[in-house]
């Protein structure tokens, strides 16, 4: 059995708000399934698959409750910021099996204003807790190898971050709207090492929602035909100590095996969202995808490739985690929801890829250095 | 900025030897002798072929540096996180300490020392 085509994504919604002060997490998880909801031009009780992660307050009945939804189908996975993009399949898989027809996605937080609970400690805490692994460490221990085995050099991870703020300066939401330049990151101040400050993705109050649904349902509705044509997932992690490689993701599983499920390869993509919760997660990721060699990932990104308009491969034409958005710390619905927006025509005219027919939304969660999700989406647009 | 407190592990059946050997200032990982595979840290069935047949064996607290990276600030200064691999095969996760931390390297030799908590002590690593 496959997914190929089973499921469409028909409403999608990104919260405008960088900074909600004056919001509940729940009342935003709220406002953005609503805003999904209308973007499908469907209605609450139409909902009857739920799909929330660690960020939804209380979990599954507190937030079904709260919502006020009736649904028979519901999924809690929570692996950080790769989650919507893992639930996506998971929505498919439940439509395909006819549990649920019209799936609800929300992520909602406010990592900027309040602080973010840690998860419940893992088998390895005692052996690793101590060493103070945090996001950039653990990305910056994955980049410092990356460097010393493949020659991969600051001035290229920087072209990820230049050609983001590129994107940005055309969406009206992003929290950093100003273009940067190779020298302005890496003349930023080093947070650590190699990682400097302008490689590091932005804070931000807010969240997305999706609205997952059959063919049939999404064929009667008034949207741009966008469905799900390949999806994977896979985690990894330090591998009990044995051969420790932190050069490569779990993408090197999870995307191959979206690209054959979907029948088409990296060539054939025309707009891809890639987390980026730092610049080397988009070079690692680049390359497990198989857009380039793995090494080869700084080349690659060198010289604006990544720019619409201008290089091979457009990536996160709304600026992206780097730039725009990075909502609860968790980038994968944004990656989605980009995604959508080009193969509807609907991103911003300055950085919409011209018949844009074919993308991948992909993503990581948890902390690349140590464990981790990965998760890959291909989508296509139907005529 | 404070001084730093590490945390005391919290130990339970599975994991009482390893802290017990910590206290003695021995480094213990496990090897599995179904798949002759050593591992860490240390688990009772062994992840790699899940054979229940895993022994503890004392590490010579011998080890290059794997990857690391430089943390600039914290509330306890800067600290160096890293994957050190041991000379019997297995990488962990560890912090290198008490030396220029400006001057590490990939693949510079280190060795074992131990950091005081209100429990068990740490295992940690320094320049060899």
């Amino acid at each position: 059995m496959t997914i190929k085509g089973k499921a469409y994504i028909a409403g999608i919604y990104e919260h405008p708000t960088r900074h909600a002060p004056d919001k509940s997490i729940a009342q935003l998880h709220a406002e953005v399934a609503k805003g999904a909801i209308e973007d499908a031009g469907l209605s609450k009780d139409d909902i009857d698959g739920y799909f929330l992660s660690g960020d939804a307050p209380g979990g599954t009945w507190p937030m079904v409750d709260y919502l006020g939804l009736k649904v028979r189908h519901i999924d809690s996975t929570d692996t950080g910021g790769s989650s919507y993009i893992i639930q996506l399949g998971h929505a498919a898989e439940a439509i395909a099996a006819g549990k649920c027809s019209v799936a609800l996605i929300t992520l909602a937080g406010k990592p900027r204003t309040s602080h973010t609970p840690p998860r419940a400690p893992g088998a390895e805490a005692d052996f690793e807790t101590a060493y103070g692994a945090t996001t950039h460490n653990a990305y910056g221990m994955c980049a410092m190898r990356h460097m010393h085995d493949y020659g991969t050099t600051s001035e290229q991870l920087a072209w990820i971050k230049v050609a983001a703020s590129h994107h940005a300066q055309y969406n009206p939401h992003a929290m950093l709207k100003e273009v940067v330049t190779v020298e302005d990151v890496v003349n930023s101040p080093m947070i650590s090492d190699p990682l400097h400050r302008l490689d590091c993705c932005v804070v931000t109050d807010g969240g997305g929602a999706l609205i997952v649904t059959s063919p049939e349902i999404a064929k009667s509705l008034k949207k741009p035909l966008v469905r799900l044509i390949g999806h994977s997932e896979a985690m990894k992690g330090p591998n009990s100590g044995r051969n420790l490689d932190l050069t490569y993701s779990a993408g090197v599983w999870s995307g191959p095996r979206a690209f054959e499920e979907a029948g088409v390869t990296p060539r054939d993509i025309k707009y891809a969202s890639i987390y980026d919760s730092f610049t080397i997660t988009v070079l690692m990721q680049l390359e497990d995808l198989g857009f380039c060699k793995k090494g080869e990932g700084g080349r690659f990104v060198a010289d604006g490739n990544l720019i619409s308009g201008v290089g091979k491969l457009p990536f996160n034409t709304d600026g992206g985690g780097l730039c725009s958005n990075h909502p609860v710390n968790r980038g994968g619905m944004t990656k989605i929801i980009e995604a959508v927006r080009q193969l509807r025509g609907e991103a911003h005219p300055k950085v919409q890829v011209r018949n844009c027919d074919l993308a991948i939304a992909h993503g990581t969660g948890g902390l690349l250095g140590v464990r981790h999700a990965a998760s890959t989406a291909i989508l296509e647009r139907v005529q | 900025m404070s001084e730093k407190v590490y945390p005391a592990p919290v130990i339970n059946p599975e994991t009482a030897p390893f802290w017990d050997a910590a206290k003695a200032g021995k480094l213990m990982i496990k090897r599995c002798t179904a798949c002759g595979e050593a591992h860490y840290f240390p688990r009772s069935i062994c992840p790699f072929c899940f054979s229940d047949q895993t022994v503890w064996e004392e590490s010579s607290g011998e080890a290059t540096i794997y990857t690391f990276s430089l943390m600039r600030k914290s509330p306890t200064g800067p600290y160096a996180i890293a994957y050190v691999t041991l000379r019997e095969g297995p990488s962990l996760q560890t912090n290198i300490v008490d030396c220029d931390l400006g001057q590490l390297k990939i693949g510079q030799e280190v060795k074992l020392v131990w950091k005081q908590t209100s429990g068990a002590p740490l295992p940690f690593f320094t320049p060899a």
